[in-house]
């Protein structure tokens, strides 16, 4: 039992952090109806620019500064740039222009700091934490714990964003109707501006994070892929559901490797959250928490 | 009551507005004015630039000639949500409400322009966002209250009827407390009921609030029964203006709507 208990809680911190990461998609989904294909790529970006900062000789705070000025900055010129030319075009289309830019993002990030695998430490060591250990006997990583304490409070604050203010409901409406949110006087470029500044932050946060944990390197892009399901368990516009998703989706696959995982010659971690997000769809295609899609015929 | 409803001095003047997309002129020298605390109607048949007219004034599109002049000051190129911002509010002739979003929010979001506190404020639910967030809810209930709308207030609107949808988006025009009201039809598909209640509607705004409408509407009982004066569009250009009972002995509206005899 006490070993269930290791395996659950680990799996419910690591989806924590899969929950940071959907965040960022969930920012741009519900802001512009689009799957910003490119979250991965920013959350890579952000990491290597990190990393590559200290090892120029910057401290960890001015690294730190200077990589969330960048990330904001980032997110400022795509918008800019890739996104207002695009208003009024079919939610493919920008899509589309998100993929692209996932490898222009890939592509720049490699040619200013390099593609080797670097460590990144910030400073939490992933060591069983001891007082817990004594008292109940599982062991919970400080790194685990300290991460998902982050990400918390990070997710926290944007789902109160969303859901009790005036710039929530404006993104909101931005994302139903165009025309009708100028209309009552919100500045669609100045909304889209915020949400991609901060999903350049959230970015940030993730990348630092899962930078720490398995080394800055290439494959930070694929853990944006892990939010995929996380999105479709919780809903892609729903903030408290890439919560929950990222609770599931990382409990279920860690109980899955342990004790399912040796009957079929193991390695269902990797696999097994794209099965429940397809046995999901056919259930229950919005999310959990995503906005029920009224269908009139 | 009839103080606030005295018409007053132009708010709005557009002089020799030309429009075109391309090749096709959708207004042509069209000059006009809408006084304080009318309701100014536009009329003529489908594709005579009444729409398109609208956008003009909302600055959705920008005219290619022409000037606009609102409250005294010459407008350049504004855009919608700064035209937002001087007080002008709209509905739209294809619904335009925020679907996933219920009566409430949607209505709230036309308080916008009155709400100030920043993002940061907002996303710790800091002093001044929390009484803002509560006092233009007060303001929203008058709205819900004056539109007879209180029974809907959490749904979402994709489930409301079309006419119900109609009264919520003029809810959210009226929540930002506009002076000038642009309504783009909004009787159109309504049965007779739905009609007679947004028309008493309209009035009871302009009567009570003293808010200038401009509005397009098909159903010539209506625009002739609640409008102080018209404006007759017809391919791009003017062909009429005056109160009703001009507009409708006019012998080139009369050719415009039923025909010219070869």
């Amino acid at each position: 039992m006490q070993f269930f208990f290791e395996v659950l809680i680990g799996g419910l911190l690591s989806g924590v952090m899969y929950s940071l990461v959907a965040l960022g998609f969930v920012l741009i989904y519900k802001a512009s109806g689009v799957f910003n294909f490119a979250q991965g790529s920013l959350v890579f970006f952000a990491a290597l620019t990190f990393v590559g900062l200290m090892e120029h000789g910057l401290t960890f705070g001015a690294a730190l500064a200077v990589t969330l000025l960048v990330m904001i900055l980032l997110g400022l010129l795509i918008e800019k740039f890739v996104l207002r030319p695009l208003v009024n075009q079919p939610q493919i289309s920008l899509f589309m222009a998100t993929i692209g830019l996932s490898f222009l993002i890939e592509g720049l990030a490699q040619l200013l700091w390099g593609a080797n695998v670097r460590g990144l430490d910030i400073g939490i060591q992933d060591e069983p934490i001891g007082w817990i250990a004594d008292a109940t006997g599982v062991n919970v990583s400080k790194f685990d714990l300290s991460a998902a304490g982050i990400a918390a409070v990070l997710v926290t604050l944007l789902a109160l964003l969303f859901s009790r203010t005036r710039i929530g409901r404006a993104l909101r409406a931005v994302a139903d109707d165009h025309q009708a949110a100028l209309a009552v006087g919100i500045p669609l470029q100045q909304i889209w501006g915020i949400v991609w500044a901060v999903a350049g932050f959230v970015a940030l946060v993730a990348g630092l994070l899962w930078g720490a944990r398995n080394g800055v390197q290439f494959a930070l892009t694929f853990v944006a892929l892990k939010a995929l399901p996380v999105l479709i368990l919780g809903g892609f516009d729903s903030v408290p559901g890439a919560i929950v998703g990222g609770l599931i989706i990382g409990a279920t696959e860690k109980l899955a490797e342990v004790y399912f995982g040796p009957y079929v010659g193991g390695g269902i971690e990797g696999w097994f959250p794209y099965v429940l997000a397809l046995a999901f769809l056919l259930v229950r295609p919005e999310g959990l928490f995503g906005e029920k899609i009224i269908r009139r015929i | 009551m009839t103080a606030v409803r005295a018409i007053g001095d132009p708010v709005l003047r557009l002089d020799g507005v030309s429009l075109a997309f391309g090749g096709v002129k959708a207004l042509n020298d069209i000059s006009l004015d809408v006084r304080e605390h009318e309701i100014r109607a536009i009329i003529g048949p489908n594709g005579a630039g009444k729409s398109s007219l609208l956008n003009v004034i909302n600055g959705v599109y920008h005219p290619q000639q022409g000037t606009i002049t609102f409250r005294g000051k010459p407008r350049h190129n504004m855009d919608t949500h700064e035209t937002a911002a001087l007080g002008i509010a709209r509905t739209f002739q294809n619904i335009a409400l925020f679907r996933g979003m219920s009566v409430l929010d949607n209505i709230m979001t036309g308080r916008n322009l009155k709400m100030k506190a920043s993002v940061l404020e907002q996303a710790i639910w800091f002093g001044r966002a929390r009484r803002e967030e509560l006092a233009n809810r007060a303001k929203v209930e008058e709205v819900i209250d004056f539109l007879e709308i209180q029974h809907i207030r959490k749904t979402p609107v994709g489930r409301l009827p079309y006419g119900l949808q109609k009264r919520v988006e003029l809810a959210r025009a009226l929540a930002a407390e506009p002076s000038l009201l642009l309504l783009d039809e909004p009787m159109a598909g309504m049965n007779v009921e739905e009609k007679q209640d947004m028309c008493r509607f309209v009035l009871d705004v302009n009567e009570q609030f003293g808010t200038t409408v401009v509005l397009i509407e098909h159903d010539m009982g209506v625009v002739m029964d609640i409008s102080d004066r018209v404006v007759v569009l017809d391919y791009g250009r003017k062909i009429g203006d005056g109160t009703p009972d001009e507009v409708r002995s006019s012998k080139a509206v009369i050719d415009a709507y039923l025909g010219v005899p070869h």
